[in-house]
């Protein structure tokens, strides 16, 4: 077969296209990115919140990391006021989105997205507007500005964006009277927040019909989401035993090893690239997702991909956990048809120069090699995604 | 029972009807106390399983159920038989519930539906149980059961005329059993309740299940009768000879149940029981349910003209304006489609361009221009097609004493009827057309013929601009997002909007390259290459016999589609699914730009049932090359045919993403959007 050309080629686009891949210290052209207030451009954001999170993540990559947020810092600590400057201009209050977004991420069990809708709750309430368009607007430029936090969360501009549907979807036109209307996108906003911080549970629920006594379950990555359901399924005295890979770089199958061991789960650690070796063993595959895609795939930590191909030729249902909010309206056609989200990888030795690193923390699952979604709509398939996507959005 | 049975075999069931239709009211009492009795018999007989349904049908019957009080009957019934206390008390309270049921006549419906499929194996309790409960909703139901006699009258008369021809075809469709059969209904329902029962008991014993499954029948028969009647005799008017093959036959059969069904039951059905039970099924709910039939009507597309169907192409071509002839040779498997002579008959039509007085010249010339292939491509077509409408309607004004509602729709309906003869349409034209009609329907009757008339233009020009102009801009705006510099993009022939996104997006900056895959006889691609080149595109031009080789080079397929159907299959230009299942064997994503509004609710699961033939001249041809002349004078030739088709349907598995005004899709999501825009058509 003849290679094709056309990967290294995009490869090499790819380097030119983000000069950040190669030399983190660049700023991006982009004005918005100007806005960003971000600090760390080389490494996705979204990925550092979940190192911070996971208390296991313990390499000296990570203290270069730190060592590169704090070389930062300075510039950061310059840069937030300004940032929540244009927000306080659009806000006319010096409210930030982003610190609102931050305080609520700090919690640990609350994911991404729905600390961006708490804090999009929050913006309505201090929100000053006198008439339904402006208040509209500054929602928009909350949103924006919560999306360009982190370019690279999938969840977390799907959560704007669902919260902005799901609020602003009701025609202010049946409340005449501006408070009234107000008051009503409050109660919907917490509403929503609420339904999302409840998606859990309500997973959890579905999932763990599916875990039956004597099952192995292999999992791929750290997700909550996942987490509970094993959780309820082992509380509800369900016996069976889990499989968990490793999750290079960032070793997130050590921290869910953990939490089951706690649990008084068996449970047994592969390295990544024993899934197909292990794959004979199990009964099922479950993995979480960082977003959910039009076509009903996923995109999700590296090494989804190849564990739901294994999964698939040997016949074994993949199982994916993930709340509605991560439903992106995004239609990746192929790997690199992502967004990057960059991960700086520790190989414990230098790596020789002239090297190349894939740095990329995610991959993308075609829906084909997907059996069913447990979200807090239901256990769907993959198909089912797109519809009520379009139900949403159209 | 002996006595009875007698009777039956003599008597005709013709004279046994006249006389039964009449009386009708008077037996009623007995034949109900009966009823149940009979019920609780078969039951309690549970090695017959015929005669139980049979007996249930007797108290169903719409005569006697109209004429005896409910409490009457119960009390008259002197036998305490556990089935008739039943039913009595559960009856009086149900009656509401019951009532619907019985109006509707389900429950009678399920009863008779049930006896045919039912008698081979033995009933057991439930079977008895059911028909209990069945008895007493038509006894009590009396409401209901007014209704179906009411309904009786106005079928008499046809049934009458069902009678006549009953003569020949439904007497022979009838055994010697049919009459008797018959005769004994007849009797069993005056009142002979009692009698009946034991009959039907002693029917039994003989082993003769077939009588006791005719008097079942026998009520429902009447129905079915009625029904069948009514829809036969509405058939007939409306086909008016065509079909005369199938639908003779079973109208034959139908008026031999009519008849003897009035008084008893067709000896056919016991015959042909599996057969025709269905009908009697459907024609029960008939009665009650007609509007909703004729919704249902609505609903299921009109069948396809079928081109082996003789009797129909003849009918068709009596009407048809353009002169069309049927070339000779032509393949088996597609015999279904029309295949014309090409070239024979744009001379013919002009020729006759002002004897038809009806048409309006925008039309004529749309429908030339789509003869002489001036006008192709699915958008193309449309949009000719609707400015050609919208000139008609601006000249169009109402004939005194008609409706401009109707008197619009009906030119419509004759312009497109000349469209088809021209060419067939394509799906996108069939949804536009809807849409245009239902605007027409749906115009207040209040609007004045101006208003009415520039209301229906701008419905027109809002269509052309939402639907076709800003959907392809709206696509080509998702599609952009999906091209990325270096990508090698291939395209199939041509498409109006791939053509727009690969200059769109070389506009914007994109650096990629195309590759044109062409094919015969057409060889659109040409005109394609020709304008991408011209607009400064890198292009490489290739025949589609080569695409399993030049595909190794490509990152992503983009193709036109004629439509896109509710299952997800890709109809379009033949080639297509070729090139689409080659691009999926090399791991290609293909990306289908289709607009909303080509999408179809049918679905399709090959590229047989519904297609096109193209011209079988210019496949044996080779343009520029005279010594290519094997083929001349092919039709002469009886084994060879050949086959030009037009369209082909791509399964959904090869189609990677759609992209429609409504955004990027995977194909599972077709039947969404199909829903979404059907409702979004009501209002547009």
């Amino acid at each position: 077969m003849w290679g094709r050309s056309a990967s290294f080629l995009l490869d090499k686009r790819l380097r030119d296209q983000h000069p950040s891949l190669s030399s983190p210290s660049s700023s991006s052209p982009d004005s918005t990115m100007d806005l960003n207030p971000n600090p760390n451009h080389g490494v996705s954001a979204y990925y550092q919140t979940r190192a911070e999170h996971h208390a296991i993540v313990s390499s000296d990559w990570l203290a270069q990391a730190q060592a590169a947020v704090d070389r930062e810092d300075d510039t950061a600590l310059t840069e937030r006021p300004h940032a929540s400057a244009a927000v306080s201009l659009s806000a006319s209050k010096p409210f930030s989105v982003i610190d609102e977004f931050n305080y609520w991420r700090k919690k640990p069990d609350l994911a991404e997205a729905v600390a961006a809708i708490m804090a999009l709750a929050a913006v309505i309430r201090s929100c000053e507007a006198t008439t339904m368009m402006e208040l509209e607007i500054e929602l928009k430029k909350a949103s924006d500005t919560l999306k360009s936090w982190d370019t690279t969360s999938i969840s977390l501009s799907a959560g704007c964006d669902l919260f902005m549907r799901y609020v602003t979807r009701t025609s202010a036109v049946e409340y005449e009277d501006f408070h009234a209307a107000k008051l009503r996108l409050i109660e919907r906003g917490e509403k929503f927040g609420e339904i999302s911080m409840k998606a859990r549970r309500t997973i959890a629920m579905l999932g763990q019909d599916f875990v039956f006594d004597g099952c192995t379950i292999l999992v791929h990555g750290f997700s909550r989401v996942v987490l509970e359901v094993l959780k309820l399924a082992a509380s509800n005295r369900k016996l069976f035993r889990i499989f968990c890979t490793e999750g290079r770089p960032d070793k997130t199958g050590l921290r869910l090893s953990k939490e089951l061991a706690a649990l008084g789960v068996p449970v047994k650690l592969l390295i990544d690239s024993a899934v197909a070796y292990a794959m004979d063993e199990v009964d099922m595959v479950f993995v979480g997702a960082d977003g959910v895609v039009e076509s009903g795939g996923i995109i999700n930590m590296m090494g989804t991909y190849q564990t739901a191909l294994v999964a698939h030729s040997m016949n074994k249902p993949v199982y994916v956990a993930a709340e509605s909010y991560k439903f992106a309206r995004l239609y990746p056609l192929d790997q690199k048809d992502l967004e990057p989200a960059l991960h700086p990888i520790d190989f414990g030795v230098p790596i020789p120069s002239g090297v190349e690193v894939e740095t990329s923390a995610r991959d993308y699952t075609p829906p084909q090699y997907l059996t069913l979604l447990f979200t807090d709509l239901g256990v769907l398939t993959p198909s089912v995604v797109s519809d009520e996507l379009i139900q949403l959005y159209l | 029972m002996d006595m009875r049975r007698p009777p039956r075999t003599v008597s005709d069931p013709k004279v046994r009807q006249v006389g039964f239709v009449t009386p009708s009211e008077a037996p009623p009492t007995r034949s109900l106390s009966d009823a149940p009795t009979t019920v609780a018999a078969a039951a309690s007989a549970a090695s017959a399983s015929s005669p139980p349904s049979g007996e249930i049908s007797l108290p169903g019957s719409s005569l006697s159920p109209v004429m005896i009080p409910p409490p009457r009957h119960a009390s008259s019934d002197g036998r305490p038989s556990a089935p008739v206390a039943v039913p009595n008390p559960a009856s009086s309270l149900r009656r509401e519930s019951l009532r619907i049921r019985v109006g509707s006549y389900n429950a009678s419906e399920v009863v008779l539906g049930t006896p045919p499929s039912a008698s081979p194996s033995s009933r057991t309790d439930n079977a008895a149980s059911e028909f209990s409960e069945e008895t007493m909703s038509p006894w009590h139901g009396k409401s209901g059961t007014a209704k179906v006699a009411s309904s009786f009258p106005g079928s008499s008369s046809e049934m009458i005329v069902m009678k006549t021809g009953v003569g020949g075809g439904g007497g022979a469709g009838s055994t010697p059993k049919s009459p008797l059969t018959t005769a004994s209904v007849v009797k069993t329902l005056p009142g002979i309740s009692e009698k009946e029962r034991e009959v039907l008991m002693g029917t039994q014993n003989d082993g003769a299940g077939v009588s006791k499954t005719l008097k079942e029948k026998t009520t429902k028969a009447e129905r079915r009768a009625l029904q069948e009647a009514q829809r036969a005799a509405k058939a007939a008017a409306k086909e008016a000879g065509a079909g005369v093959k199938p639908s003779a036959a079973s109208g034959s059969a139908v008026v031999a149940n009519t008849k003897q069904g009035k008084v008893v039951k067709p000896p056919s059905q016991k015959k042909d029981g599996p057969q025709i039970a269905p009908p009697s099924g459907s024609s029960e709910k008939k009665v009650v349910d007609r509007p909703p039939e004729k919704d249902r009507k609505k609903d299921v597309p009109a069948p396809r003209m079928q081109f082996d169907d003789k009797h129909r192409v003849e009918k068709a071509k009596r009407r048809a304006v353009v002169n069309q002839f049927e070339a000779k040779n032509r393949v088996e498997l597609f015999r279904h489609l029309p295949q014309y002579i090409h070239g024979t008959q744009l001379p013919d039509l002009e020729g006759k361009f002002f004897q038809l007085d009806p048409m309006h010249p925008s039309v004529y010339k749309v429908g030339l221009q789509y003869l002489s292939g001036q006008i192709s491509g699915g958008n193309a077509r449309c949009i000719a097609m609707l400015l050609a409408f919208r000139e008609a309607i601006r000249d169009y004004s109402t004939p005194p004493e008609k409706a401009l509602v109707r008197d619009l729709t009906a030119k419509i309906s004759s312009y497109v009827s000349f469209l088809i003869e021209c060419r067939p349409l394509s799906i996108s034209m069939g949804n536009t057309i809807k849409f245009l009609k239902n605007r027409i329907a749906k115009l207040p009757d209040t609007m004045s013929e101006s208003e009415a008339k520039s209301s229906l233009q701008s419905d027109i020009d809002r269509f052309i601009n939402e639907k076709i102009v800003i959907a392809d801009k709206v696509i080509i705006r998702h599609a952009v997002t999906k091209i990325r510099d270096g990508d090698v993009l291939l395209t199939y022939g041509l498409s109006s909007v791939v053509e727009m996104i690969l200059v769109y997006a070389h506009e914007v900056g994109k650096q990629f390259r195309v590759v044109i895959v062409d094919s015969r006889p057409k060889l659109e691609g040409q005109v394609l290459l020709h304008r991408l080149v011209a607009k400064g595109l890198n292009c490489t031009y290739t025949h589609i016999n080569a695409i399993s080789y030049i595909m190794h080079e490509v990152t992503r397929v983009f193709l036109g589609a004629a439509s896109v159907l509710s299952n997800g299959t890709v109809y379009s230009r033949v080639g297509t699914a070729c090139v689409a299942m080659v691009a999926n064997a090399f791991r290609v994503p293909v990306l289908i730009c289709c607009e909303a509004y080509k999408f179809h609710e049918r679905v399709q699961l090959d590229s047989i049932c519904s297609n096109e033939l193209g011209d079988p001249d210019v496949i044996s041809k080779v343009s520029g090359r005279q010594d290519l002349n094997h083929l001349d004078n092919w039709a002469d030739n009886e084994n060879l045919q050949l086959l030009n088709l037009s369209y082909d349907a791509t399964p959904s598995d090869y189609v990677s993403m759609i992209i429609t005004d409504y955004g990027m899709l995977p194909p599972s999501s077709v039947p969404v959007i199909v829903r979404e825009y059907r409702r979004e058509n009501l209002w547009i």
